[in-house]
């Protein structure tokens, strides 16, 4: 029996309207976006009962190449119950060549694929030919897909696809988003200057779900996210339940947490492992026991987001920040897919101010609230991989290409001048010094058609297509220490080793020999680096010096922020807080303050020998070190000898030499000035000259861009000698031509990613004219936190736990008085 | 001494006294000497030639680099230490600018363009060609053996140096007072950590110490202090 929304869909795909489908998981969403297609082809079969002529008829894009493998395997069962003469196919980077092959010259009626195949057969001479016939794409998990560069990249396709088969219609499957009407202009092309949308169809009748905070009989810790204190309690939860998914945000909070489980499981209870850097056999294994139902928990990260759906999840544990309210619906929407059944969740705050968010996430759901982001601009370097992709197809005329890329919602507001930039980069580098004409990779001919220059060109192509740009990753190698004696030769150690595992480069470039961390579950000495291994020995620490918990890859979102602020600032509010917390936030209240929605609190307090500036922002990690980064910089320049900072999701920490407290009390320190928003002038461009970040941030532009091409990121580590490193690119670009398009790009991209100087910059200017100072003898209830991410983390070991304990410990009772 | 524009720190080699300078560059003052190793010209161009197309402003780069240390110390000679130019056919890419440059750099004073292995053929855009040169009781050459006095380049050192924040990499000398390497000059010259297995084949027990390039000072620093 059909639902409304998936007879909704089939009406709209008759009336040759491209919808777009909201709907929370478990509503039958992939089935309502094929409905259309297995409807029409086997009315065709029926109608003429001789075989249709080949052609494409659907494209399926998925965000995960296992989800296009499931959902073919899961097509083929109703196909052939119907005995539909449909042929369905995958293609992924997995697929053999001679059935790629075949597929361009003998299509199937549905091909199920990636963003970047798609980027790859509309690169090749065969697409007329094979997307004339099209007459429909389903985008699955398209809240997912519009979010990064690979959404960007999908969108240039689409624009192409609309010109070669304009017959075509799309259908968008999409979770629960903030803003329905933006995403649903991403299906549609946009006319020159103004904006069209797909029609939208919400599936109704989800039951609200039971969400509810864990009322932990435990004593609340002041930071660390392993809410280890809940670990029996999280245990029981389980126990009582028949599967549970419990979410972690970080691989390592996955790994030490099933290690946790499993050192109580006194009942045997099957519980797994998911994340995304296990290998994938491993992950298929975990997956299928859990479709079979043998599973009672899975711990898991975002690895398990997307996907089909399996299993009969009743429960689902979220541990530590939910850092947004959307995402923490469709992770709960994991657990049910009855429609009609409520969806039950546990959170566990693993501090105490994750308890607030906690708190404040709940509220967002039961206000049926979304925060996700809105509608990317659609970046430069993906419209330069995908200008050169056009050029690999066929010879292109600027005005044409121009006027298809605006037909791409992400890119229309595109310049022509920011897009003759990227020709002019895809051919001959876009520079200054206009030298390398002779080198083009496209060329004009006397039409003024570009064309490209060379075979080698479309190679290079295909080997670069993509936007998931790989970290460099370095093999890290146990060892024997060599113990207290002679610091840093690597000719002591004795080389090879055990293989633990890889690492990702810049963090060991961010570490001093002798630093300890976490890797692969044990507490490990940096030793030494000698090309591309890393050498390690056992360390006997309790406590790793550097915390290996990075807070996941999102930030806390603006929203759920924003509504942070506000339940600090309304007292009665907190009656929905543990009692705990509310002593704490009480505390706070009588010792300093509790800052209001607008302001921005600042603490300066002496201990032990230092001086300790605290903010409290609440604008996420990103923002907040980029924050530091320039307090550290103005702070040098005000004499008060900054040696360092830390910064967790809600507060910011300097400490230095010079007592801060005095230095604004004399007026040699201003904190209005310290904090103007001026500071993301010259000081953030002095910074960005050497910020490893940023460097970062262009090394992957240069990547997608096609500057650089991917092997020799991963090649140049092997060989002893670097062939060039795009640090150095980056410094000369910088100096010589600061307006280039790479440098734009990265630029754009250091607003919202790794800097977050969009939301740092919205921040200053909030909080102008609303600082409010509060010189302390002692460190208050609320730095307490982020003072403790200064002692780093409790992240390993009982022994670590409890030495951060008795750590922990002093610090509370100095706030406490 | 010479003004504050650039700083150099002293480095003795086989009782030679010689001038470390911030920009990489080594001055032997007796001799009015200046000797640059791997600028690595026209690098950019010999990517592109291949299809990655590197902004072409590193010659430039390199140049003004030279151009500024060459005015400093308006030295009576210049050696360039091999791999001068990327390959073979760089010289023949520079920019009409570039070798106006380049000319202009070479007036009035002798210039040695040593060979290298990325530009063993001499390239004749002014000055002599040499395998090698010897001065007293130093010999400059491109690729280090290891003799005593032996002032080399090719490896392109850098230094990884713990500091109490983080680890910095830097270009670096390196040199035990018997024989030296310098670092690479060229804006695109990549580096080679100085605890790699070939410095320890010039220099016993690793017992050197790296000149390290600062931002405003060169830093002495024992080689077991970096990795």
């Amino acid at each position: 029996m059909p639902r409304e929304h998936q007879l909704a869909l089939l009406e709209k795909a008759r009336a040759l309207r491209s919808a777009l489908l909201i709907a929370p998981t478990g509503a039958g969403k992939t089935l309502a976006g094929f409905l259309p297609t297995l409807v029409e082809l086997g009315e065709k079969a029926t109608a003429r009962s001789i075989p249709r002529p080949a052609g494409l008829h659907t494209l399926y894009i998925s965000p995960l190449k296992a989800l296009a493998v499931d959902i073919a395997r899961n097509l083929e069962a109703p196909i052939s119950e119907m005995g539909l003469p449909i042929k369905v196919e995958t293609r992924t980077g997995d697929t053999p060549v001679s059935r790629r092959q075949r597929q361009r010259r003998y299509p199937p009626d549905v091909l199920l694929t990636t963003p970047e195949q798609l980027a790859l057969l509309l690169a090749s001479d065969d697409a007329p030919f094979l997307f004339s016939s099209l007459k429909r794409v389903v985008l699955d998990e398209l809240h997912a897909l519009v979010t990064s560069k690979r959404g960007d990249l999908l969108s240039l396709a689409l624009a192409r696809l609309w010109r070669l088969a304009p017959d075509m219609r799309m259908i968008g499957l999409s979770a629960t988003v903030a803003e329905p009407d933006q995403l649903a202009r991403f299906l549609v092309p946009q006319p020159n200057g103004a904006v069209a949308a797909a029609d939208v169809v919400v599936a109704g009748g989800a039951a609200q779900p039971v969400v509810e905070m864990l009322d932990t009989r435990e004593r609340l810790p002041w930071a660390g996210h392993t809410a280890r204190h809940a670990l029996a309690e999280m245990y029981e939860l389980i126990k009582a339940n028949k599967t549970t998914l419990v979410f972690v945000n970080t691989r390592s909070q996955a790994e030490m947490l099933f290690q946790d489980f499993w050192r109580i499981n006194e009942d045997n209870l099957a519980i797994a492992l998911h994340h995304g850097s296990l290998d994938v056999a491993q992950r298929r294994k975990v997956e299928d026991a859990m479709a079979a139902g043998k599973l009672r928990g899975v711990v898991c990260t975002s690895s398990l987001d997307l996907g089909v759906d399996w299993g009969d999840v009743d429960l689902v544990i979220n541990v530590g920040a939910p850092k947004g309210c959307s995402r923490l619906m469709q992770r709960i929407g994991r657990a049910n897919h009855r429609l009609d059944e409520a969806s039950r969740a546990v959170l566990v705050p693993a501090n105490r101010f994750e308890v607030l968010e906690c708190s404040v996430a709940i509220d967002a759901i039961a206000d049926n609230a979304q925060d996700t982001p809105p509608l990317r601009l659609g970046a430069l370097d993906v419209l330069a991989q995908h200008v050169l992709g056009c050029a690999c197809a066929e010879p292109f005329l600027s005005d044409e290409l121009y006027a298809e890329v605006i037909t791409a919602a992400p890119y229309a507001s595109l310049s022509r001048a920011d897009f003759d930039d990227v020709v002019d980069f895809v051919a001959s580098g876009g520079y200054a010094l206009k030298i390398y004409e002779r080198f083009a990779r496209i060329k004009q001919d006397a039409k003024g058609c570009w064309r490209v220059a060379n075979p080698k060109v479309r190679q290079s192509y295909r080997l670069n297509v993509g936007t998931i740009v790989e970290e460099a990753m370095l093999k890290v190698r146990l060892v024997r220490s060599r113990g207290g004696g002679a610091k840093g030769s690597t000719g002591a150690i004795a080389r090879g080793g055990r293989l633990l595992g890889e690492i990702e480069e810049y963090f060991i470039e961010g570490l001093t020999q002798g630093d300890t961390f976490v890797f692969g579950g044990e507490i490990v000495r940096y030793e030494a680096l000698a090309e591309d291994q890393v050498y390690v020995s056992r360390a006997n620490d309790a406590d790793p010096k550097v915390p290996s918990y990075m807070g996941g890859k999102f930030p806390l979102s603006t929203y759920l922020a924003e509504r942070v602020r506000g339940l600090l600032d309304d007292r009665r509010a907190w009656m929905q807080l543990p009692e705990q917390v509310r002593d704490w936030l009480a505390l706070q209240k009588d010792v300093s303050r509790i800052p209001a929605r607008r302001e921005l609190l600042v603490e300066t307090f002496p201990r032990s020998s230092k001086y300790y500036l605290v903010c409290y922002p609440f604008e996420g990690r990103l923002a907040h070190q980029t924050l530091g980064m320039l307090l550290t910089r103005r702070l040098e320049r005000a004499r008060a000898r900054p040696l360092g900072f830390v910064a967790n999701e809600y507060a910011l920490a300097v400490w230095g030499l010079g007592d801060m407290s005095l230095m604004v009390n004399q007026g040699r320190l201003d904190l209005a000035a310290l904090f103007d928003p001026d500071m993301l002038g010259d000081d953030l461009e002095a910074w960005l000259a050497e910020s490893a970040l940023m460097k970062r941030t262009f090394r992957s532009c240069a990547v997608i861009s096609g500057l650089i091409p991917r092997r020799f990121t991963g090649e140049e580590k092997s060989r002893r000698q670097v062939l060039f490193s795009t640090d150095l690119v980056y410094d000369v670009l910088r100096r010589h031509q600061p307006d280039h398009m790479l440098l734009r790009a990265a630029r754009a991209d250091a607003a919202t990613g790794l800097l977050d100087l969009k939301r740092l910059g919205d921040m200053l200017k909030r909080i102008e004219g609303r600082i409010t100072h509060r010189p302390l003898d002692r460190v208050s209830p609320l730095a307490v936190p982020v003072m403790l991410e200064i002692g780093r983390e409790s992240v390993y070991g009982e022994a670590a736990d409890e030495l951060l304990a008795e750590a922990a410990e002093e610090l509370v009772k100095e706030a406490m008085g | 001494m010479r003004g504050t524009l650039c700083v150099s720190g002293m480095m003795d080699v086989a009782g030679t006294a010689l001038r470390a300078d911030l920009s990489g560059a080594l001055v032997w003052d007796e001799q009015r000497l200046l000797v640059v190793s791997d600028l690595h010209l026209e690098k950019g161009s010999s990517y592109a030639s291949r299809g990655t197309l590197l902004p072409p402003f590193d010659t430039v780069a390199t140049l003004r680099r030279l151009a500024a240390v060459i005015a400093h110390y308006d030295p009576r000679t210049v050696i360039a230490l091999g791999d001068s130019f990327h390959d073979r056919e760089a010289h023949l890419r520079l920019t009409g600018d570039d070798r106006a440059v380049i000319a202009n750099l070479q007036v009035g004073r002798d210039w040695v363009w040593i060979t290298g292995n990325h530009d063993p053929a001499p390239h004749g855009i002014g000055g002599e060609v040499a395998d090698e040169v010897t001065l007293g009781a130093v010999t400059f050459r491109h690729e280090p053996t290891g003799a005593r006095g032996e002032i080399a380049g090719h490896l392109h050192p850098k230094a990884r140096v713990a500091t109490r924040a983080r680890t910095l990499e830097r270009r670096c000398f390196v040199s035990d007072g018997e024989r030296a390497v310098m670092p690479a000059f060229g804006a695109y010259a990549g580096g080679l950590s100085v605890r790699d297995a070939a410095f320890a084949k010039l220099f016993q027990k690793r017992a050197f110490i790296a000149h390290v390039l600062g931002d405003t000072r060169l830093h002495s620093i024992a080689a077991a202090r970096c990795y």
